[in-house]
């Protein structure tokens, strides 16, 4: 029973989100929503490995993001549709249903190398210094994106929604739900199998004491540079998925408010915590909908909700707790790893 | 073969000579001490051995292995640990956990075993736990398994670092001033614990204190430094004895 709980709810969870999209009983526009939340969920689960968890302060997180989406793009276009750019599909476009996960996965592999970016100058440098190298990330991948013509450049890239239909003409099913599930409990299951095992413990102690952890026989140096590649290689993947859902990228899409949006979720969450991540990621996707109507001037009010969550609430909502230590007797009921 | 040996081992930090042209030696089994006045060198010297400096010039050669550009996590896993003048435990986390964390360099599972939780990760993973348990329960720490150590009263700290330091099997302790901030009754306590550790585990400690009464009960042997250069060695009543001593620690006696 308590082995089987999560497993089961999950289930349940997907077998209604895919229901209510299949029978149209939720719009398009709230299925957008959904998916919106999913993919902020790895969004803020993966930055939090690193903001959270390590101790470090990451702020480029969307160079991640736009990596695995634009990787994932290109090839998800080029092998599965005809497109203006890559001329006729490089293979059969039914096998797009099959053949998207391995992109995706593709995507996040290119955004971990990208990580490295990150990783090696982290080595030597923490705190603001990294902070800045991060900022600096960022927009080394943004300007590239944007001297590369052939990928559209500042103009963006399009033809994902093909992507999708191409699946759609395999089986009718909601697939970019299905997608966004499956990898979003992916990422919950891969990062809490991390850091609940001895190896991820090394995290926590690189955040608590990087000079005790080295000298306790933790290889600093390969910690970080793992930490760093499965965040952002987390971040990829979550980039490919939004750009499947959206079926449009554009490199501005990828700059510091995006980063920040990512901030936002870790610190209103609680550094450190999954349930955290999860519950801000979710809050802040129905935030961001419900202030679409002030425009621009959501970005007044959400910096604004920031700097009221570090005046009275400085370790966001969960702030290093996971659901079963504010409800330890949740513990009997489920278990998570 | 000794343990230990320090060959002319030097260290420059831009141009301050913090470690002069030292020569020591630690054989197995032994319990002994490195003194000195405040600021002459004696954390520089551990920070070398435990790989956090890298020596200007001259050797450390442990069991006939040179440490020279070494890491710390590769020093520890080869048998030197240590425990720190200031406390360094990871404050936030269990005792357990801080005794895990330092079987870093024995996991015997990769990435690939972690996510998919192979047999072989499950297995490596409880028994650690085991073995951490097992420790905690010989130093009567095991209560405070599941306490963070910013709970516990400043002795209880002392030795659950002691206990971490010794959790991976070293073959050399380093123990930087493990009595400093103690009162007096924990420091008999410690002194009685450093006794039993050394007489349990098949171990050379070597410790850096500043309290007497400590280094001249359990050390068979004391080196004494003063401006990074070795003044004296010998016996604790050599040393106790020996002019250039006594004229480190409180000037030349005709003044």
């Amino acid at each position: 029973m308590k082995r089987l709980s999560v497993p089961v709810l999950l289930l349940v969870l997907f077998a209604v989100l895919m229901g209510l999209a299949w029978f149209e009983v939720i719009d398009v526009y709230l299925q957008t929503i959904l998916l919106f939340m999913g993919i902020n969920v790895i969004i803020s689960s993966s930055l939090n490995l690193v903001n959270g968890n390590m101790g470090e302060f990451s702020c480029g997180h969307a160079g991640f993001i736009a990596v695995g989406a634009y990787v994932s793009s290109v090839l998800s276009v080029a092998l599965f549709t005809k497109s203006r750019v890559f001329g006729a599909p490089l293979l059969p476009p039914e096998w797009a249903a099959f053949g998207f996960p391995v992109i995706l996965i593709i995507g996040g592999l290119a955004a971990a190398l990208t990580g490295l970016l990150v990783a090696i100058p982290s080595f030597r440098t923490r705190d603001d210094y990294l902070a800045i190298i991060t900022i600096a990330a960022n927009y080394i991948i943004i300007t590239t994106i944007i001297n590369i013509d052939k990928i559209g450049g500042a103009r963006g890239f399009m033809g994902m929604r093909r992507v999708i239909f191409a699946m759609e003409d395999f089986a009718g099913i909601p697939w970019m739900i299905l997608w966004v599930f499956i990898f979003m409990v992916l990422t919950l299951v891969i990062i809490r199998r991390y850091m609940s095992s001895t190896y991820g413990k090394g995290v926590e102690a690189i955040r608590q004491d990087e000079v005790a952890a080295e000298i306790m026989s933790v290889n600093t140096n390969r910690v970080k540079l793992i930490t760093f590649m499965l965040s952002s290689g987390l971040a990829g993947i979550a980039g490919g998925l939004y750009a499947h859902a959206v079926g449009y990228v554009n490199p501005k899409s990828f700059d510091l408010l995006k980063s920040t949006e990512a901030l936002v979720m870790v610190y209103l969450g609680g550094m450190g915590s999954l349930t955290g991540s999860i519950l801000s990621a979710v809050l802040f996707t129905l935030l961001l909908e419900l202030l679409r109507p002030l425009q621009i001037i959501k970005w007044v009010a959400i910096p604004l909700l920031l700097i009221i969550i570090m005046q009275f609430r400085p370790e966001g909502i969960m702030g290093h707790r996971e659901l079963s230590d504010i409800f330890p007797k949740l513990k009997k009921f489920y278990k998570f790893k | 073969m000794n343990l230990l040996e320090i060959k002319d081992l030097t260290q420059l930090f831009s141009g301050i000579c913090a470690v002069s042209e030292l020569n020591l030696e630690i054989g197995h089994r032994q319990l002994v001490g490195l003194i000195g006045p405040n600021g002459a060198g004696k954390t520089t010297v551990f920070n070398l051995v435990s790989g956090f400096y890298k020596p200007t010039r001259g050797e450390i050669i442990f069991e006939g292995r040179n440490l020279a550009g070494l890491k710390p996590h590769q020093v520890s896993a080869l048998g030197i640990t240590r425990t720190f003048q200031n406390i360094r435990l990871w404050k936030e986390m269990s005792v357990l956990d801080n005794i895990l964390v330092a079987q870093h360099f024995q996991l015997g599972y990769g990435l690939g075993n972690l996510f998919f939780r192979t047999s072989r990760y499950l297995e490596r993973e409880s028994e650690m736990r085991c073995q951490a348990l097992e420790l905690l329960e010989i130093f009567k720490i095991r209560e405070y398994a599941d306490e963070t150590p910013g709970n516990l009263p400043y002795g209880m700290q002392r030795k659950v670092e002691i206990v971490r330091a010794l959790s991976s099997g070293p073959k050399l302790l380093l123990l930087d001033e493990p009595a400093a901030g103690l009162q007096s009754a924990d420091v008999n306590e410690l002194i009685e614990l450093i006794k039993w550790i050394f007489e349990q585990f098949d171990i050379s400690i070597w410790m850096i204190e500043h309290q007497m009464k400590v280094v001249m009960t359990l050390c068979s042997h004391i080196s004494v430094i003063d401006f990074g250069r070795l003044i004296a060695q010998g016996t604790p009543d050599e040393i106790q004895n020996n002019h250039e001593v006594i004229k480190a620690y409180l000037g030349d006696d005709n003044v």
